[in-house]
């Protein structure tokens, strides 16, 4: 027996280089980037220099820049929170009937799932259009069953245009937490739930006790998800409300705080510089969120898997 | 599609007039434009009045989509590529265009006499001192009304605030209409066609913007405040749900006759020919208020044409700039966009009756523009031009009185503009 030196495996690195690759230069370097830019800035003279974590300061503590700030971060804590709230118990609800056997199960699973994959633009449009108070058809409806004192401008309003706009996106997607769910409901062996039934457990029992905790892994897969989309979301409240997110900054969340600074709006001129800073607070942010998820969540979460 | 494919036939008729102009040795002035709607009144009607005079110059209209259009001409500006006259947007965007060199001084252009202070201020230095572009056309503000309504109603147009509220009153009482078609969810009419349009006259026009501009006016005092409050008694005539109201549904009803009127850029005038040729509308320019005797409107610069640092045909190009500033261009350009007025003092006239109506407010009232578009709107955040967006719309919402909504403009202007700072 020869002490042989481990062979070098070209393959690894050859199998790994087109992600290491594309990764690299479509993730990596332009978040590395950006986080450059969010330490520099143009203000003292023309040409951008280093000015450390000066840009982060101007945001907390300059009040033109934190006020919006935090109204951002609010509404979009919001906008996450009826995520959590409606989204995703309905979506779960959703799974758990059409897991059982009623008829037409692929009728209602697709036209559940459709709004998901209809382009945010259309989803804002047809919004737009129900609720418009000049045409929309929501007044006639709400006329018809009596409830026309419901009938107010939903996306005009500061107390209602966040809320309004949480449930849009609830409703286009919907989809994903149920078909999420399914899978996972699908996924649980018969044996487990005929054995609690052969116990005399009711449905409602073998929910909680039996199907629930089987799929809590992906309940913390859909949170996740649903924070990492809901503080990266962007494009239906601007399809739907604008840049400037109206009325008075009411449903402005970070991703259109973002987008007006880094790219101007109107005669507001860009400014890349405190953009990038706002981008890369927003890093943070997600990046904290997915962190607690992994160590609080999905570790303790290998334990109960069968 | 049909447009896509328009514009390509042109590229190549544009192609085949290249070869033909090379042959016979004629120079070829290229325009940069984002009037990309302009294309065919361009080649129809303005180039032909042109070249029929001067058979030697062959002109190529080459328009971009608007949205892209700031970002193509720097692009081909840096290599060397830009057209000959590029079209200008007024104030910063081309002002920053000429301080990087790219643009020639054009003071001593004959024809820029026919020119005002205030329609060349758009594509000035700051300090009024040099003009870098031949000013080409203006909007202006006004109402438009629906004279139908008026007949049925018994009503005429309004000459001061009293009446204005007057009229608004009736046409509310009579239950069938819409008073004034304005909604606040895009916020910018309520700044745009509300703020700007019937604040001139209270802040006396050019003087009131210049204060603002040297730190003696306020947003937060005299007129600028009184145009705030003069704005806030619009809202009971607003139409139901109106702040859910875009900008195409306030242009959809007033289309459609549910509403009387209409506060207007003069751009809409060939919107709403094109939207209900049989809508039959007339127009009153902003009312005077009690105590006021001048009136002011908002003569806002929009478009003009500068001449390319980097051609090579600049003898050429000052000859077609001086033609833009004539009276033939004038008339011509004016009536084959109506609503898009020609900013030279020069003698045309429009076949459109209610564009001539805008056009006469002219002759009898002073002349400014957006109070926000020079200078204060140049900080990214707060931005001067958004805080008036929101503020108009929120005074129109009722979430804000004038006074609040005017201090925190203030607030936010004096908060990054040295001269505001002073007192």
């Amino acid at each position: 027996m020869s002490l042989r030196r481990p062979r070098f495996r070209t393959h690894i690195p050859v199998f790994l280089a087109p992600a290491v690759l594309i990764y690299t230069a479509f993730m990596i370097y332009p978040l590395l980037n950006s986080l450059w830019l969010s330490l520099t800035n143009n203000a003292a003279g023309q040409i951008p220099s280093f000015v450390g974590l000066q840009n982060y300061f101007t945001l907390f503590a300059r009040e033109q820049w934190s006020a919006p700030f935090w109204n951002s971060l609010r509404n979009n804590a919001v906008f996450f929170l009826i995520h959590m709230v409606v989204q995703n118990p309905v979506g779960l609800f959703l799974a758990a009937l059409l897991n059982t056997r009623i008829r037409g199960t692929w009728l209602y699973r697709t036209a559940i799932f459709v709004p998901t994959i209809l382009s945010v633009v259309i989803v804002g449009f047809i919004w737009k259009l129900i609720l418009n108070p000049a045409w929309g058809i929501s007044r006639s409806l709400l006329q018809f069953v009596g409830l026309v004192a419901l009938d107010k401008p939903w996306l005009g309003l500061e107390s209602t245009a966040l809320v309004t706009l949480s449930l849009i996106s609830v409703w286009q997607n919907i989809g994903i937490p149920m078909l999420l769910f399914l899978a996972a409901l699908i996924r649980i062996p018969d044996e487990l739930v005929e054995a609690a039934r052969v116990d005399g457990a009711g449905g409602w029992k073998i929910f909680w006790r039996i199907q629930l905790p089987l799929i809590l892994p992906t309940v913390g897969i859909v949170s996740v998800l649903t924070f990492v989309g809901n503080f990266n979301a962007f494009e239906l409240i601007y399809a739907t409300q604008g840049a400037l997110a109206g009325p008075n900054f009411a449903s402005d969340i970070l991703g259109t705080f973002f987008f007006r600074t880094f790219f101007g709006y109107q005669l507001q001129p860009a400014d890349p510089f405190m953009g990038a800073t706002i981008a890369g607070v927003m890093l943070v942010i997600i990046l904290t969120g997915v962190l607690i998820y992994f160590y609080g969540w999905q570790r303790r979460m290998q334990r109960v898997r069968y | 599609m049909l447009k896509r494919f328009a514009i390509f036939l042109l590229g190549i008729l544009a192609l085949a007039g290249t070869g033909q102009a090379l042959a016979q040795g004629k120079i070829r002035l290229t325009i940069e434009s984002w009037r990309n709607d302009d294309l065919k009144i361009w080649r129809d009607t303005i180039i032909p009045a042109f070249t029929k005079k001067n058979p030697d110059i062959e002109i190529v209209f080459a328009p971009t989509a608007p949205t892209e259009y700031n970002a193509v001409l720097d692009a081909k500006l840096k290599a060397g590529t830009a057209g000959d006259l590029l079209a200008c947007r007024p104030f910063d965007k081309s002002l920053a265009i000429y301080n990087a060199g790219e643009l020639v001084p054009l003071n001593d252009l004959p024809g820029m006499a026919n020119f005002s202070d205030v329609a060349k201020a758009a594509w000035s230095t700051d300090d009024g001192k040099t003009t870098f572009a031949v000013p080409m056309a203006s909007v202006i503000h006004g109402f438009l009304y629906n004279k139908a309504i008026f007949k049925e109603l018994g009503l005429n147009p309004p000459e001061t605030e009293k009446e204005f509220l007057a009229v608004l009153g009736k046409i509310k009482a009579s239950g069938k209409y819409f008073p004034l078609v304005m909604g606040t969810k895009d916020q910018w009419e309520s700044a745009t066609m509300g703020y700007q349009n019937i604040g001139p006259t209270l802040w006396g026009g050019e003087a009131g913007r210049k204060g603002l501009l040297d730190g003696t006016q306020k947003y937060n005092s005299d007129g600028f405040l009184a145009a705030f409050e003069a704005l806030e008694k619009w809202r009971p005539y607003l139409p139901q749900g109106y702040q859910a109201i875009a900008y195409p549904d306030s242009q959809n009803l007033f289309a459609q006759g549910r509403g009387a009127i209409y506060p207007a850029g003069s751009w809409d005038i060939g919107i709403f020919h094109q939207m209900n040729p049989k809508l039959e509308i007339g127009a009153f320019k902003p009312y005077l208020f009690e105590g006021k005797t001048e009136h002011v409107i908002d003569d806002h610069p929009d478009i003009a044409l500068g001449l390319n640092a980097a051609s090579k045909n600049k003898e050429a190009a000052m000859k077609f700039l001086s033609w833009v500033a004539s009276d033939e261009f004038a008339q011509l350009y004016a009536n084959a966009l109506p609503g898009f007025f020609p900013l030279a003092n020069v003698k045309y006239s429009l076949e459109d009756p209610v564009a001539q109506d805008f056009v006469n407010w002219r002759k009898d009232s002073a002349t400014s523009f957006r109070c926000s578009y020079q200078i204060l709107s140049r900080n990214a955040n707060p931005n001067n031009e958004n805080d008036l967006w929101n503020a108009c719309a929120q005074i129109l919402n009722g979430t804000q009185t004038p006074q609040q909504a005017a201090d925190l403009v203030q607030k936010n202007l004096a908060s990054w503009y040295k001269p505001q700072q002073a007192n």
